[in-house]
């Protein structure tokens, strides 16, 4: 059993829904942009400072007190499917995934946290909680920054703050995120006034997988555009006063579809369940699909024998790189479909 | 030169970075302006980082400069990491902590659009450093070093390996 398999056994701490909002709000994120001031950033950088980059950070990263723990991967070492993994866990971008050269990530064993090296910049470091959460991430995000820059020199500017390889990062290098969950605003066809609202405040609404994603399952991710200029505080302070406003819309939705449609609702979650339970080609989408409607059910109270924990667990099993961990074999075979149906008859059945 | 849509002068040059190809575009203002309102529409719904800097640059970029005042400033290499605007345009991303200072002029219109600030009031790491002179020299160290290894010059490379040495020893 190699340390993939023994993550696939557990669920990740964010996914564990510890508070009641953790209906909505699914889980919170706090990502940190930082480059060492004594190598190019990651565009201009060799081979050899690529490789530099790595040991080094990967060694410093140890010495913290917070990270005696972490597990660390090597990207060059792992294959598609194991990248694919990690990436479907939320613990690695695409663009580590995907990228080229030695880079790395260092994981917490409950996965809380995990910083990437050699990303687009040299060190991400990214805090999930589970729920609303916001101050707690960050809080630990911020603590794991000052070990690690005690231990290193960061690339910074007294009038720009922390100097990201992209414009868009610079200054307080630290990007915001809260999943959600918002099937009554798609149902009811307020999203797209909700999206615009946010643009006007330089938030950015993205899918499951962050830039360019579909919203898949009904998830969505709200964050900060912008880096510079404001104090993190002030950043979380105004995603949060958005997120609160965003659980009142989602949660008047619900409201509204029991009032008027809840018989269509009611037929509409027992499809979902049944249609989990006995097909036999089943895609992502579809999957996510349904899982969507019967996680907005348990939380209004509408089903009671399928925990929340099921749904969760159901929600990231079903992705190509785990169904490939639970069946082996089955990557390249064109059938995941299949296998992934049977997975879902198998679960589901259980209750 | 003329507009690409109507007989008349073209007073703004677009270079947009949607796609692969940068693409050129020169409009007399009443088109370019029709021209970046639709791109503004289009913008949410791809509503990516890269898309958006890109649409920010060809907007800031199209302001009142003549297709020779923009290839100069293509041009420019930052003498550090030897990496010029053009390149920053395509992948909007820069190559060293320098090129802030280097490009300066073209970065400040750009972090006022994206941001609407140009000042950082966050965090301040407990050892603040500037961006000290040390640190630059190794950048510029191991892009020479890079280079020479390239070149198979590996004399050269060997020397600078060892003046990079000496001065990650010099500052412990």
């Amino acid at each position: 059993m190699d340390h993939l398999d023994i993550m696939l056994q557990n669920t990740s701490a964010w996914l564990k829904n510890v508070d009641e909002q953790a209906g909505i709000v699914i889980s919170s994120r706090i990502r940190l942009a930082r480059n060492l001031a004594d190598f190019p950033f990651s565009v201009r950088m060799s081979d050899s400072d690529r490789s530099t980059t790595v040991t080094r950070l990967n060694q410093i990263i140890k010495d913290c007190p917070a990270c005696q723990h972490f597990h660390s991967f090597s990207m060059e070492e792992l294959d598609e499917p194991d990248r694919l993994f990690l990436m479907e866990r939320h613990l690695i971008s695409r663009e580590l995934a995907e990228g080229k050269g030695a880079r790395g990530v260092l994981i917490s064993p409950d996965e809380e946290f995990s910083i990437m090296i050699n990303e687009e910049d040299h060190l991400r470091i990214q805090v999930v909680k589970s729920g609303f959460n916001l101050e707690a991430a960050w809080e630990d995000a911020d603590a794991l920054d000052d070990q690690i820059e005690s231990r290193a020199v960061y690339a910074w500017h007294p009038e720009l703050g922390y100097l990201t390889a992209c414009p868009t990062n610079v200054g307080t290098g630290m990007r915001v995120s809260l999943m959600m969950h918002l099937p009554a605003l798609k149902m009811t066809r307020q999203f797209v006034r909700m999206h615009q609202s946010l643009q006007k405040i330089s938030l950015t609404v993205r899918g499951l997988y962050g830039e360019g994603s579909q919203a898949l399952g009904d998830f969505y991710q709200i964050s900060n555009q912008t880096t510079l200029g404001m104090t993190e505080q002030d950043l979380l302070k105004q995603v949060i006063d958005v997120t609160n406003s965003v659980i009142g819309y989602e949660t008047h939705a619900r409201k509204h579809l029991l009032d008027t449609n809840k018989t269509q609702l009611l037929a509409e979650i027992d499809d979902s369940i049944s249609f989990l339970r006995t097909a036999e080609v089943i895609t992502l989408e579809e999957t996510l699909r349904s899982l969507s409607l019967i996680r907005m059910g348990i939380q209004m109270n509408l089903i009671h024998n399928i925990p929340l924990s099921l749904v969760n667990t159901l929600s990231i099993n079903a992705q190509p790189a785990h169904l490939e961990r639970i069946f082996s074999g089955i990557f390249s075979s064109g059938d995941i479909n299949i296998f992934r149906a049977q997975y879902l008859q198998k679960q589901m059945l259980q209750i | 030169m003329k507009c690409q849509k109507c007989n008349r002068e073209a007073t703004f040059h677009i270079t947009e970075l949607l796609g692969g190809k940068p693409q050129e575009l020169h409009l007399c203002s009443e088109h370019a302006q029709e021209y970046l309102e639709q791109t503004q529409d289009i913008a949410p719904a791809t509503s990516n980082v890269a898309t958006a800097l890109a649409h920010h640059m060809a907007q800031q970029m199209s302001l009142s400069k003549t297709s020779k005042e923009l290839d100069r400033m293509d041009e420019e290499v930052c003498p550090i990491c030897g990496m010029t605007f053009f390149e920053f345009r395509n992948l909007s991303r820069l190559g060293c902590a320098n090129d802030y200072q280097f490009f300066w002029k073209q970065l400040e219109p750009l972090l006022l659009s994206i941001h609407g600030e140009i000042t950082h009031v966050g965090k301040r790491p407990a050892r603040a450093e500037r961006l000290s002179p040390r640190f630059t020299e190794l950048i510029k160290l191991r892009r020479e070093m890079q280079n020479a290894v390239k070149e198979e010059l590996y004399e050269i490379a060997s020397v600078i390996r060892d003046k990079i040495r000496k001065i990650e020893t010099e500052g412990e």
